[in-house]
């Protein structure tokens, strides 16, 4: 099957003309070793299928990010038998200095100028025949959008790849181009596949060309000490650029007539009024934390627009009482926003089916059956809690697709940047962390857009301390035991100081690691700001489709497996029996095990002989962090046994399970364990930043370039052993049976995280003075 | 007299005369259209002043001050 490969400027047109290509036939996945996408799919409507590859946009083949390192490997090694150019026709400029790059390359290049629809629009016209006159290859236009002439540029580019050609270059310098005839000739001596461009290269001082090629170095240093141009001196990289630029310049004024005369005057369209508004001065931060509030208002808010008190005035009823469905669109709390409608759907139907399942399983097995436990109560549920999440997940990756479908979001980079520079992250960076507050996985596959490897690693690794929405239930249920048990009057207070606490630690977390193992200043911030646009509907629900089948495949494989894992070591003892009571069972003596390691957090060896379910708990909530609170709850029983030596009071009991929220649970194991308050907060800090849920570490692993995902995991666990110790020995300070201790730890806890700064910044002033 | 890009107020135009710096930001500097004998045109800068928005060749770039320090240009009157 024949190639195509599609290359062309970020925000070009190039992945709706990919979609509108391919079809149904496109498949996502990463290029080998990197998690930069790739997208494949074939083309039908030719007298023979064709492979389609879009290639990551670019602006050179000069390697800058890995992904411009990718394309200019693809297209020189894998050797596509067309290479199809997307140059978008509204700006022209700057589009062909890539074309005059691909030319360069013995590969058949076919130039296709998309949105012509806009250029027409706006009363300018194009030749292409003048085009494809200077450039010496066929010019086609096209509108991706509008889908008008792809067969006709299909067509064009089949010819094409039927006959071989040789790379070609514009640069019109003579003694550059005697220079570059000279290393071409040695490039063919040694048998390089693809002369002409390297040679090119090599003369511009490449990165990558001057690393592989150095024997040919010498060439290029003698050639410069007796050439000199008289404007740019010996500065070929600089004479180079430019030449490209007045090739493109000098034909590209002919080959267009545009309805205004100047170019470089200032018009203003809708785009810039729009842009006017959003980036303004004081309104722009305003404006941005406006839209943010709305996304997440949208996505998780049980009380829409706040109407509440309306709703409780009137008294107004759940929708559809008494069915499974009862308060999926609005409860007496509220009018419910559209992702907890979906989460509410797929919820009620999950328990419905759970329901029906037990029924029918209890029908045919008899009661009590240890399958139907399996079945019902651990692997369906397990699963479902997972699947819960999509579409809130979706729901949340719809908005911010549209965020960066309509241009928005490089704007939102620029407005923040200057803050996060501080940080020695860019602007970038905070829309993946403010997403974390939603669900981590989505935040992490955002990454992507990060162009700094060591700026990406950084931002996954404190991704979970923006604390999740499955982290909320840990807060409310320990949080409202402690106020039980010791008498605190505010939960909220407690809740409150978490999350920052979480930020904090970001904060902290992100300032150690750009100065230590994951150095490097703020990636340089050149980008393009694109057009205001409205997002496609057809690209964003592609892009939806995509990520359901990757989370769905995900919650089918590794977090299934590890349900079942839990499940067999919280019902199986030793010997390989199964057992009635968990506190005989494997996960329990685990827990049992590892405890004392929790001891300086609070929650460990301190604890009576029940304490081991802290641990269990932080154990299950690895797998998801609803697991934690299930956990107590599933573990009340033993709780209650143990406080009244045996016996358990069926009352107890009932309230604990009537109780979703868990606090009843909760309170059982306070009392029970023994465990003083500062050790409930203390494991509430431990398990909002130790490592996040399987969902979350199997995105990480895809997301994180091989070899850095298993320091990531320690990073959590210091994080969190560090966090939550300093949280036990703060709160300890309080309370005058510790204080003795306590007061001494938490001083030098905060004396070393003081001279750990100290000590990094001073090295590196050292560093950048000696340098 | 040549003026930084970085010194540059809203609303003023240059055309580049230099692009100092080395490695790859002079070269991504190129790669985007920043190259001597450009018109730039300060569009805006973002709200804390930093980074800056220009019109190059026909689109818009944001750049840092500490990358726009190194184009050097000469102000064009309006």
């Amino acid at each position: 099957m024949k190639r195509f490969a599609l290359a062309g400027n970020p925000n070009c047109g190039k992945t709706t003309l990919f979609n509108n290509l391919t079809g149904s036939t496109a498949h996502v996945g990463n290029w080998p070793g990197v998690t930069v996408e790739k997208k494949d799919g074939v083309y039908k409507k030719l007298s023979e299928p064709i492979a389609i590859i879009d290639l990551p946009g670019i602006y050179s083949l000069s390697p800058y990010t890995s992904e411009e390192v990718i394309s200019r490997n693809y297209i020189l090694d894998e050797k596509p038998d067309c290479v199809i150019n997307i140059v978008d026709a509204t700006n022209l400029e700057r589009n062909l200095y890539l074309t005059t790059q691909l030319l360069e390359i013995d590969v058949p290049v076919v130039v296709a100028v998309n949105m012509m629809d806009v250029l027409e629009k706006a009363g300018d016209s194009l030749d292409e025949k003048i085009l494809e006159e200077k450039l010496g290859v066929p010019v086609v236009k096209i509108s991706a959008l509008e889908e008008s002439n792809l067969k006709e540029l299909m067509e064009v580019a089949f010819k094409a790849s039927q006959k071989s050609r040789q790379g070609d270059s514009i640069l019109y310098n003579k003694d550059l181009n005697h220079l570059i005839g000279d290393v071409t000739i040695a490039f063919k001596g040694k048998k390089v596949d693809n002369p002409l461009f390297h040679a090119i290269k090599l003369v511009e001082n490449d990165e990558i060309e001057t690393k592989m090629h150095e024997d040919l170095l010498p060439m290029v240093e003698d050639f410069k000490k007796t050439f000199k141009d008289e404007t740019f001196g010996d500065d070929i990289e600089a004479i180079i650029a430019d030449e490209r630029y007045n090739f493109i310049s000098k034909n590209f004024s002919k080959a267009i007539t545009k309805h205004e005369v100047e170019v470089n005057k200032v018009k203003e369209n809708k785009s810039d009024r729009i842009d006017k508004v959003l980036t303004h001065k004081i309104f722009g931060l305003i404006i941005f934390a406006a839209i943010l509030f709305l996304v997440f208002h949208f996505t998780f808010s049980e009380n829409l627009f706040f109407l509440k008190g309306v709703f409780e005035a009137n008294e107004v009823a759940p929708c559809f009482e008494g069915s499974i469905y009862e308060g999926l669109f609005w409860t007496d709390a509220g009018i419910n926003s559209p992702g907890v409608i979906l989460f509410n759907f797929f919820d009620m139907s999950f328990s419905g089916i759970i329901d029906a399942t037990s029924a029918a399983m209890e029908a045919g097995l008899g009661e009590g059956h240890w399958l139907t436990g399996f079945v019902c109560d651990d692997v369906l549920t397990g699963l479902f809690a997972i699947l819960g999440f999509l579409p809130q997940i979706l729901v949340l990756f719809l908005f911010f697709s549209i965020m960066e479908d309509t241009g928005y979001m490089a704007r939102v980079a620029f407005i923040l940047d200057r803050i996060f520079r501080k940080f020695g992250l860019s602007g970038r960076a905070f829309i993946p962390m403010i997403m974390g507050f939603g669900c981590s996985v989505p935040a992490m596959i955002n990454t992507r857009t990060l162009a700094d490897e060591n700026e990406k690693i950084s931002t996954i690794r404190v991704i979970p301390f923006f604390s999740c929405g499955a982290k909320l239930p840990i807060l409310v249920a320990i949080a409202g035991g402690v106020c039980e048990v010791f008498g605190f009057a505010h939960v909220d207070l407690i809740t409150y100081s978490m999350y920052v606490l979480g930020i904090v630690t970001a904060i902290v977390a992100v300032l150690l690691l750009r100065h230590t193992t994951l150095k490097g200043e703020a990636a340089p911030f050149i980008m393009e700001l694109p057009q205001y646009h409205w997002p496609q509907f057809k690209s964003l629900m592609i892009h939806l489709w995509d990520k359901t089948k990757h989370f769905v495949k995900k919650a089918f494989t590794i977090i299934l497996a590890s349900t079942i894992v839990i499940w067999f070591l919280s019902n199986f003892g030793w010997n390989w029996h199964m057992v009635d009571d968990m506190q005989d069972s494997i996960l329990a003596s685990i827990g049992m095990f590892i405890q004392p390691i929790f001891t300086p957090l609070g929650f460990g060896s301190q604890l009576t002989a029940i304490g081991w379910v802290f641990a269990v708990a932080a154990i299950t909530g690895l797998i998801a962090k609803e697991n934690v609170i299930a956990t107590f709850i599933t573990l009340g029983a033993v709780a209650v046994a143990y406080l009244n030596s045996g016996a358990v009071d069926p009352e107890i009991l009932a309230a604990i399970e009537a109780d979703e929220e868990g606090v009843s649970a909760t309170v059982q194991m306070i009392q029970a364990t023994g465990i003083t308050w500062q050790g409930c907060i203390s494991f509430i800090a431990f398990n909002m930043l130790t490592i996040p849920c399987f969902a979350a570490c199997a995105t990480a692993k895809g997301e994180l370039k091989k070899g850095t995902f298993k320091f990531t995991l320690a990073f959590w666990i210091i994080a969190s052993f560090l966090g939550a110790g300093f949280t036990y020995a703060f709160l300890s300070c309080f309370s005058l049976e510790t204080l003795a201790w306590a007061i001494p730890v938490t001083i030098a806890l905060v004396v070393a995280l003081v001279i750990t700064f100290i000590t990094i910044f001073r090295l590196e002033k050292k560093r950048t003075l000696g340098a | 007299m040549l003026k930084r890009l970085d010194e540059f107020v809203i609303g003023e135009t240059g055309l580049i005369k230099k692009v100092e710096g080395e490695g790859r930001l002079r070269r991504r500097l190129f790669d985007m259209g920043v190259t001597p004998g450009a018109t730039v045109y300060l569009r805006k800068k973002a709200p804390l002043g930093d980074p800056i928005e220009v019109t190059i060749r026909g689109y818009e770039l944001t750049l840092r001050k500490s990358e726009a320090v190194l184009v050097l240009l000469e102000v064009e009157d309006r």
